[in-house]
């Protein structure tokens, strides 16, 4: 299929025509060309992109992996531009992206890379078309009822419960969520592990090696380094001497989208070390919890040498309070530009949960920005549950180096018409993609709460739609 | 490695189970991490609420009969044992193992998958597959998307089929003859990738 959207999108999404309703029509050319042109080439195909989550009707089931097909609901109507330039992503982020996942990729948001068990890619419909084959031991009963029955027609079988019961097995071994919340795993070993679960490529020369490496940094690369994170003074500098601490080599990407004054910067979150490596290449305003111990000392600290926003957890319940200390930060234009990560905790850097709407409800100009650490030298995932803000520094001072790259992505605003979940959505697929993380649908809050009856009901829908659909035909014959 | 070893001590009775079940000892310590995983509370078993924290099994049609395998009747907790037991269903079968008459069938074996499908469906426990237990089974894939007659027409045509001895419900015998043809290995398999 050589088509590809008419406005140009350079990276891959699936492809919708125009609607055949005349009126419907009318709408889709008024946002193409931004008039009714007399001339068109009836062809042309829009990207999903342009269409706002709610256009879809089986959205949940597709990014699930049940659905191949994204089908828009009737009457559906493009309103989002653009423009979505294709992405140069670090090569080495795409290729671990791609080696761990399947061939036939979903082309919006991409499956989980690394699972423990091997998941079919397949859908509802194509599993149950094989399943069916593969059974059918019905005889033709005679030419008058069944003309054209084919094996794969869809007619209920005992064996369809197969799928769904597979499926169901499949995420109690392992499922998505609960991956995100754990440190990736990697398949090769690298040089820190502290974990050796089966790796494939260990040998005794290289666990020699880690045992001298563990010497070397116990012994010398930490006490070297804990005497540099004493003694810092002024605010950038200090922030550089903690870069170099944790002997952190970062790259910067894009530095003219560097976030300006009076707007907000919005970054995928992984560590409280993301701080630390924004911080170091630009003064910002943090806004942010205000957690016990070591980090509430730091805290403190930095509010003395710049107006930062810190709040209680309580407060952070009244959206009001908090929407409205933003904005007035925010329109003050000689302040710092205020940093937030919006998906509201740690993710483990292979993807990118849900952004909560708050920030982006301001209406101030968002200047988003991908962070990508190299797994190979360092694992700088803080799980907050497992470790705590000490044990975690200790392991990071006594790794070998973070490495980093950061993409400055250009400002985005939100648009006429544009809810706040719309633009955060489109944010965070922007920097999904630059970093090339794996965009998921669900929500960070799913570390805590319940999952929406919505996707159940989509999966039955579909399956009702094979079985009924031509059960109708073969009673009107 | 240092580190599996201790893990595996703290598993009660694992050689038992490596030879019940078939799995690997690096698949039981995977599984066991699992269920760790699963059990928040650290109780050491699990009840139906653990799993009903499982996303990927609110949004299955089917799953809270999945859920009900795991629990043998009368039971609210499942210890690690009854839960590799129970996945040990969808090993795929291991046509190396040289098969002695004189040991039990393994529970990966294509009567056994069956048998563990029969019961999704066989609700009541009778031994068969009635009415009844079609129509909620369909139901419960279908909800609010089909009437009423429609699933009532499915189930006639279903049980039709596959009844053979006209006693309008459908045992084990029946069940397995209608899959005949069908791949079960398969279609009701887990591939561990490590």
């Amino acid at each position: 299929m050589s088509r590809v959207c008419v406005l140009r999108c350079e990276t891959k999404s699936v492809l919708f025509q125009l609607p055949k309703q005349e009126r419907l029509r009318e709408k889709w050319l008024q946002f193409i060309f931004q008039r009714i042109p007399k001339g068109y080439n009836p062809r042309v195909v829009l990207c999903a992109r342009h269409f706002t989550d709610d256009c879809f009707d089986n959205l949940g089931a597709f990014s699930a992996g049940y659905v191949k097909r994204l089908s828009l609901r009737e009457g559906a109507i493009p309103t989002l531009f653009g423009p979505f330039s294709s992405t140069e992503s670090q090569p080495w982020a795409t290729l671990r992206i791609e080696r761990g996942a399947k061939e036939k990729k979903h082309l919006l948001y991409k499956t989980n890379a690394n699972g423990i068990i091997a998941k079919e890619p397949t859908s509802l419909e194509e599993e149950l078309k094989e399943i069916r084959q593969n059974g059918c031991n019905r005889k033709l009963k005679g030419p008058t009822t069944i003309i054209g029955h084919t094996p794969t027609s869809s007619e209920y079988e005992m064996s369809d419960i197969f799928y769904f019961f597979r499926r169901g097995i499949e995420s109690i071994v392992d499922d998505e969520v609960t991956k995100c919340f754990t440190a990736e795993e990697l398949e090769s070993w690298n040089l820190l592990t502290r974990s050796n679960y089966n790796f494939q490529h260990i040998s005794t020369r290289l666990t020699v090696l880690w045992g001298l490496g563990v010497v070397i940094r116990y012994g010398f690369l930490l006490p070297l380094r804990l005497k540099c994170l004493l003694s810092e003074k002024v605010h950038l500098m200090c922030y550089r001497i903690c870069v170099r601490a944790l002997t952190a080599i970062i790259m910067y990407h894009h530095s003219e989208n560097k976030p300006k004054n009076g707007g907000i910067c919005v970054a995928n979150h992984t560590s409280p070390i993301d701080v630390i490596i924004l911080a170091s290449d630009g003064c910002y305003a943090m806004v942010g919890q205000i957690h016990g111990g070591l980090m509430g000392i730091i805290q403190r600290s930095m509010v003395k040498a710049c107006p930062h926003i810190w709040f209680e957890r309580s407060e952070v319940k009244d959206r009001h309070l908090v929407a409205k200390r933003l904005s007035d930060h925010v329109k003050d234009k000689t302040k710092l530009p205020i940093l937030i990560f919006p998906e509201g905790t740690c993710i483990n850097n292979t993807s990118v949960m849900m952004f909560k709407k708050g920030s982006f409800e301001i209406g101030s100009t968002v200047y988003p920005v991908a962070i990508k650490y190299d797994p190979r030298f360092g694992e700088a995932f803080w799980n907050s549950s497992k470790f705590g803000m000490v044990n975690y520094l200790l392991r990071m001072m006594s790794s070998w180096a973070i490495v980093c790259s950061v993409w400055y992505l250009p400002p985005m605003t939100r648009q006429e018409g544009e809810d706040a979940v719309h633009f955060a959505n489109r944010v965070k697929a922007a920097i999904a993609r630059q970093g090339g993380l794996v965009d998921l649908l669900w929500d960070g809050g799913l570390k805590r709460e319940k999952v929406k009856d919505t996707f159940k009901e989509e999966q039955q829908k579909l399956y009702s739609k094979i079985l009924v659909g031509v059960h109708e035909d073969r009673s009107r014959s | 490695m240092g580190s599996t070893n201790s893990t595996l001590i703290k598993i009660p009775n694992v050689d038992e189970l490596i030879q019940e079940t078939g799995f690997s000892t690096a698949h039981i310590i995977r599984l066991h991490d699992r269920f760790k995983e699963l059990d928040k509370e650290r109780r050491g078993y699990l009840c139906p609420q653990d799993f009903g924290a499982i996303k990927g099994l609110a949004i299955n049609p089917i799953g809270d009969r999945i859920i009900g395998a795991f629990f043998s009747p009368g039971r609210e907790t499942v210890d690690f044992y009854t839960f590799v037991k129970i996945l040990a269903h969808f090993r795929p079968a291991d046509n190396s193992r040289p098969k002695e008459s004189s040991s039990p069938e393994p529970i990966n074996s294509r009567t056994n998958k069956l048998k563990f499908v029969f019961q999704m469906y066989d609700i009541d426990k009778d031994g068969k597959i009635s009415r009844i237990d079609l129509l909620k089974a369909l139901r419960s894939m279908l909800e609010m998307q089909v009437t009423e007659e429609q699933l009532d027409s499915i189930v006639d045509r279903t049980i039709q089929e596959a009844d053979l001895d006209g006693d309008d419900a459908i045992s084990f015998e029946e069940f397995r003859k209608s899959l005949e043809k069908v791949n079960i290995d398969h279609k009701m398999s887990i591939r561990f990738l490590r």
